[in-house]
């Protein structure tokens, strides 16, 4: 079984993020990069499945030239090589393009299973799995927070709101995971020692086959015109309980429309 | 370059930080209580081959040098583990490269054989993290007097019979095995064995669990050995022990200074926080200048200890003779983390000299380090003769 996994690196989750006066993206620049801990999962889960059934694993990521890092994580972790997406053409693209790139070089590389973090921590819009898998005209099995794998057949528990549904595809198919899938795994210092002599294959627009018009801030579908910074936080409501404390805080409450 | 700039050493530092913020920081009040750490964080600290970090692969080992064990001591302190921890999970740092050791002698003699009965039984379980070690030297009458131990073992045919005490031994109360120092030979140095004794061995007997002043989860024996019979294959050298024992010395300073430095930096981090966030008169207690200078000072002794201490790690793993240098590291790495833990319980106040702060427990646990591994008076006058004085 030959899977893929993506892989985004995203600025370190707890780091305040802000985004460049010059073209209002975000600014990768003002903290540390990871890789978004969601894809740790689907790294993990992808290393699962081939520990147990046998098959390699390859992370794939497209960012800038740090993101390399995160491919290399993957490969720590386990990952037997890596694909890095990278051209200044990407700089600013949308969900949409990001797709489109990626499902062009899925699609070339031919993969069993595309497995996925089911959003980043910095865009969280939780669609390009769902894109790739239309692109690339596959099942999307996304939200799993339990993959099975018998030859052909794949089958996930789709994590919703009340429990979760079971869903059956064939592969080739796109995964995305949730978090109670596993437990991902430290990089081990053997797996890190090793990930040193692991290839990472470079790929740009062109290599992908993709007009670099088509991706890119100039063709996102939407803008960022203007932003402003989060307004400090405010100080809070102190009620004073002379007896009528529970009255007060509910009143507050239920002004603010939480009851 | 930084030898502790590289990709891998800072991928290292993020394994161990994360590894000790999930499966150690959560449970350290729980193991400071039951006096011990349990043997599953030992396996899954194999797991991600921090037990095996300064081993080479050939006996079980993950390979790496003196400045990755640097990297695994900093960042366990780091991410809310305690110089108890590192006491209790690496004891076999200071017990089992003397098996390695013995193990290479036969290889390089050609008994293949015998050296591989050392590395399974011993070695490949320890640094799996399925059996524990543990280094037997100080006895009751002793201290860091190795060269007039008192403890026997006299040869018996195929065996050695053992009779003696030991106490103060880290990790012996859970060890499955103890890399035991006793006489075979003359007085003085020159007539000290290092035998291997599995602690299931009739006659060998935990006297009593020690209770201390810090490191509490790190179980202390004292231990009580009468006609102990174990094959004379288990001896690692006879009358190779004092050698053998001042060869690893080295790394065990170093090990103590990261401690200490390492404890240093926690304290100074949680301090640092500590004075941001507490308000006191109407102003945050970092506005003023006192303790203003304080966290500087507090910063100038880690950094320094730090830089000093890495410099020597890294020179130990490139094959210099740092004998002096690393001593020197201990004693500045020690009193920055002293300097540190004491000042740390001063700006916490009240908070800080409450049992389960965790300033608290460092000020205690940082107590041991000059004591341990060479006491500074004892490292203090060897300093001297190195210096030639």
């Amino acid at each position: 079984m030959k899977i893929a996994v993506c892989v985004k690196q995203v600025p370190d989750t707890w780091a305040e993020k802000k985004l460049t006066d010059a073209d209002r993206t975000l600014d990768r620049e003002s903290a540390d990069g990871v890789m978004n801990e969601l894809d740790e999962y689907a790294v993990e889960e992808a290393l699962l499945l081939t520990e147990a059934s046998g098959g390699e694993v390859v992370a794939v990521s497209m960012g800038p030239d740090k993101a390399e890092e995160t491919v290399r994580k993957a490969l720590q972790m386990g990952a037997d090589s890596g694909i890095h997406i990278v051209d200044d053409s990407l700089h600013g693209s949308d969900a949409i393009a990001t797709s489109l790139v990626l499902s062009k070089v899925l699609a070339d590389k031919g993969f069993d299973l595309i497995i996925f973090g089911s959003e980043s921590t910095d865009a969280r819009m939780s669609v390009v799995p769902a894109m790739v898998a239309e692109r690339l005209g596959v099942p999307q099995m996304t939200f799993a927070n339990k993959v099975e794998v018998a030859g052909e057949t794949l089958k996930i528990q789709r994590q919703t709101e009340y429990g979760y549904d079971e869903v059956e595809s064939s592969t080739p198919a796109v995964v995305s995971v949730v978090e109670k899938i596993n437990e991902p795994r430290y990089p081990s210092f053997k797996g890190i020692m090793a990930a040193k002599k692991k290839p990472i294959e470079t790929v740009t627009v062109a290599d992908a086959g993709v007009d670099a018009g088509q991706v890119g801030l100039a063709a996102a579908w939407s803008q960022v015109d203007q932003f402003s910074e989060r307004p400090p936080k405010a100080a809070g409501v102190k009620i004073e309980d002379d007896g009528s404390g529970g009255v007060k805080i509910a009143e507050y409450l239920s002004e603010q429309k939480f009851i | 370059m930084d030898p502790f700039g590289s990709p891998e050493r800072i991928a290292l530092a993020d394994t161990v930080r994360g590894f000790t913020q999930d499966h150690i920081a959560p449970h350290m009040d729980t193991w400071e209580q039951a006096g011990e750490i349990p043997l599953a964080l030992q396996r899954a600290a194999a797991a991600t081959g921090i037990l095996g970090v300064g081993f080479p692969e050939d006996v079980g080992g993950s390979g790496g040098d003196t400045v990755d064990m640097t990297v695994i001591i900093e960042q366990i302190l780091a991410g809310g583990g305690t110089g108890g921890v590192v006491a209790a999970m690496l004891t076999h740092g200071i017990a089992t490269p003397h098996i390695v050791d013995e193990a290479r002698r036969r290889r390089a003699a050609g008994d293949r054989v015998g050296a591989d009965r050392l590395l399974d039984r011993f070695v490949r379980p320890v640094l799996a993290g399925t059996a524990v070690a543990s280094l037997a030297v100080t006895e009751p009458d002793g201290g860091s007097d190795v060269a007039n131990l008192r403890t026997r073992a006299v040869r018996d045919g195929d065996e050695v019979v053992i009779t003696g005490a030991k106490t103060y031994i880290t990790s012996a109360t859970r060890a499955d095995h103890v890399v035991l120092a006793a006489r075979t030979g003359e007085a003085g140095a020159a007539g000290v064995s290092l035998i291997v004794v599995p602690t299931d061995t009739p006659g060998f007997t935990v006297a009593r669990r020690l209770d201390k002043m810090g490191w509490r989860c790190s179980d202390t024996a004292e231990l009580s050995l009468t006609d102990v019979r174990v094959p004379a294959d288990n001896v690692l050298g006879f009358e190779q022990g004092f050698a053998s024992l001042a060869r690893h010395f080295v790394t065990e300073r170093l090990t103590l200074a990261v401690t200490g430095y390492a404890t240093g930096q926690r304290c100074l981090d949680l301090t640092t926080e500590w004075t941001r966030d507490r308000t006191t008169f109407g102003k945050p207690l970092a506005s003023r200048q006192v303790v203003r200078h304080t966290l500087a000072e507090m910063h100038r002794q880690v950094d320094v200890a730090r830089v000093y201490a890495r410099d020597v790690a890294a020179r130990h793993a490139a094959g210099e003779e740092v004998t002096l240098r690393a001593l020197l590291a201990k004693q500045t790495g020690v009193a920055a983390g002293e300097f540190a833990a004491d000042r740390a319980v001063q700006l916490f106040g009240g908070a800080g000299y409450m049992t389960g702060t965790e300033v608290e427990r460092h000020y205690r646990d940082v107590r041991i380090l000059g004591i341990g591994g060479g006491a500074t008076e004892v490292m203090t006058d060897l300093a001297t003769r190195l210096m030639g004085l």
